[in-house]
């Protein structure tokens, strides 16, 4: 190209003119779900017409892919909230009533099997120590003789080390505490499960597969909708039933009522009541993530 | 590959050579065979180390979801949601809580309608009635009028004499359980559901545990996740679920 004045063919300006024309008409070329989803914004970016456009999207995805109606809502945090969560290890008998209702309610896959509750079991003489729990015990009846159990999903810390190595920033905390990822930012780099230390993140290694007749079509945007393959998920405090009002799923299974949810900065709420009253504590304190997920003994 | 050497020599005349130089070496080369072949017998356990299981060990390696046990989500019918205790209106306890009726067992109540023609006996004695009743509750002191109204057998009867209803024994329990009625009062202790925000409901003391037999009956666990060298990402993608794979008779996969 003489305009150049090199004489190696191709300017570097034509080829990159040449490029960008190829990509602009390999985009107009595709479906507009295609392209949409490529040139989508940032969900927090997005003008309140373009959440019911892009839950107008997901709506036809659901149906396409499990060729159901569903509700996808993205209520919004209210003020005045930050959601807490208390749970009573002298009751909790480690029965993993909650771990089951958590996979019906939030449509984890099935098979690659994802559960966001993992229940620990520990020994009694040797008190809370992660090193020495045990995720797979199996026994015939629960309570088992001289074990306590400590079931484990998203701490939702209000210092949370997922939120800030995300390098996309895909997942973030709310204005009620919640953090929450949007599973089409998610580019699955998998540093936020590294940066998590209670092992709350999961991974869609596989593609998720979930029966259309168990999907809970009763969604939330960045909650429990069904997710892709390749990004992480975790527990949103049931973002989906909580925003509204209703109790999480694993509150309202647990058979002991070892499960305790509310509004932190309501002082009349059990959870307010709780920290009030009884010595509750966090799982790795020393890390200052500073959950808003506690432990505490009620007897 | 220092295995192969060390088998070389009972396979036949080509290693006729092999044999002879080794023969012929120093003590080093037995030395280094023994070397290699440790380090070969180190290699092999760290590569065909089976997994660190616990005793038991043949769990955790189905997948099973919710819809395996869709008794567990069979919830007891829902009362109605109450927005707060109310006041009581006969000034017996600072508030009532509404709560579902009792949990009787089918045709017991009214007591009267069989107690009424029967004299009190407060006698600790073997029953002619109720022999589905095992009274584990401090059994050393406690016996039937305890709790029970001796002359109104529809109420119950707290340590003061009066007499209450059945809805109401939350405060016969918080007589002794005090620690455990303020919690419940205020949510701590029990199950609540409903609404976080509003209207909730109660349950009674008597709806989780046995009055008799207060101590929770141990339950059997939903099964524990799968071990991640059971978990088949690949099969899931191409569409096998874990009931296909099962008939396939790849269970043992990853042993």
């Amino acid at each position: 190209m003489a305009n150049t004045g090199t004489d190696d063919g191709v300017s570097r300006r034509d080829f990159l003119t040449a490029v960008g024309l190829a990509a602009a008409g390999v985009l107009a070329g595709c479906s507009p779900e295609v392209r949409e989803a490529y040139l989508q914004k940032h969900f927090l970016e997005l003008t309140p017409e373009e959440v019911q456009h892009r839950l107008a999207r997901l709506r036809a995805d659901c149906r396409k892919q499990f060729g159901r109606d569903v509700s996808i809502s993205a209520v919004p945090a209210r003020p005045d909230v930050m959601f807490g969560y208390a749970l009573d290890l002298s009751r909790c008998i480690g029965c993993r009533r909650c771990v089951y209702a958590c996979v019906k309610e939030n449509n984890q896959s099935r098979d690659p099997q994802i559960q966001w509750i993992r229940v620990l079991e520990m020994e009694k003489e040797h008190g809370i120590d992660l090193e020495r729990a045990n995720p797979y015990y199996d026994p015939e009846k629960v309570p088992d003789v001289d074990h306590f159990y400590v079931p484990v999903a998203c701490q939702q810390c209000r210092n949370p080390q997922c939120t800030t190595v995300c390098p996309v920033g895909a997942t973030w905390q709310e204005p009620d505490g919640i953090v929450v990822i949007d599973y089409d930012w998610c580019i699955g780099c998998r540093y936020c499960m590294a940066a998590c230390p209670y092992g709350a993140r999961h991974f869609n290694w596989g593609e998720p597969h979930l029966p259309p007749e168990e999907l809970n079509p009763d969604l939330h945007v960045l909650g429990n909708r069904p997710r892709p393959t390749g990004v992480v998920e975790k527990c949103t405090f049931c973002i989906q039933r909580v925003r509204t009002g209703r109790y999480p799923a694993c509150v309202e299974i647990c058979p002991v009522g070892a499960r305790k949810f509310g509004n932190l900065l309501d002082p009349e709420s059990e959870i307010a009541r709780i920290l009030k009253e009884k010595r509750v504590f966090v799982l790795k304190s020393e890390l200052n993530t500073e959950p808003k997920f506690y432990y505490f003994y009620g007897v | 590959m220092s295995q192969d050497t060390e088998d070389r020599p009972e396979k036949g005349p080509e290693n006729d050579e092999l044999e002879f130089s080794i023969a012929r070496s120093n003590a080093l080369i037995p030395l280094l065979l023994l070397f290699g072949l440790s380090i070969l017998g180190i290699v092999l356990i760290i590569v065909r180390a089976k997994p660190i299981e616990s005793s038991e060990g043949a769990t955790a390696r189905q997948a099973f979801g919710p819809a395996d046990f869709p008794g567990i989500f069979q919830q007891p019918p829902l009362e109605p949601l109450v927005a707060a205790p109310v006041a009581d209106a006969g000034g017996h306890a600072d508030v009532l809580f509404p709560v579902p009726a009792p949990p009787f067992s089918e045709g017991i109540f009214p007591c009267s309608t069989c107690h009424a023609d029967i004299t009190p006996n407060p006698e600790r004695r073997e029953l002619a009635m109720h022999e589905d009743i095992v009274l584990h509750h401090d059994e050393e002191h406690r016996w039937c009028l305890d709790c029970h109204d001796q002359n109104d057998r529809d109420h119950l009867r707290l340590a003061s004499g009066a007499a209450i209803p059945f809805t109401e024994s939350y405060r016969l329990c918080g007589q002794c359980h005090g620690t455990q009625y303020r919690d419940w009062r205020e949510g701590i202790h029990g199950k609540r559901t409903g609404r976080w925000d509003g209207a909730k409901r109660y349950l009674l003391c008597v709806h989780c545990h046995n009055p008799h037999s207060p101590r929770f009956a141990a339950l059997q666990p939903l099964p524990p996740p799968v071990r991640p060298q059971f978990l088949h990402p690949e099969d899931a993608a191409a569409g096998r679920t874990d009931a296909a794979r099962r008939q396939d008779g790849d269970g043992e996969h990853g042993h």
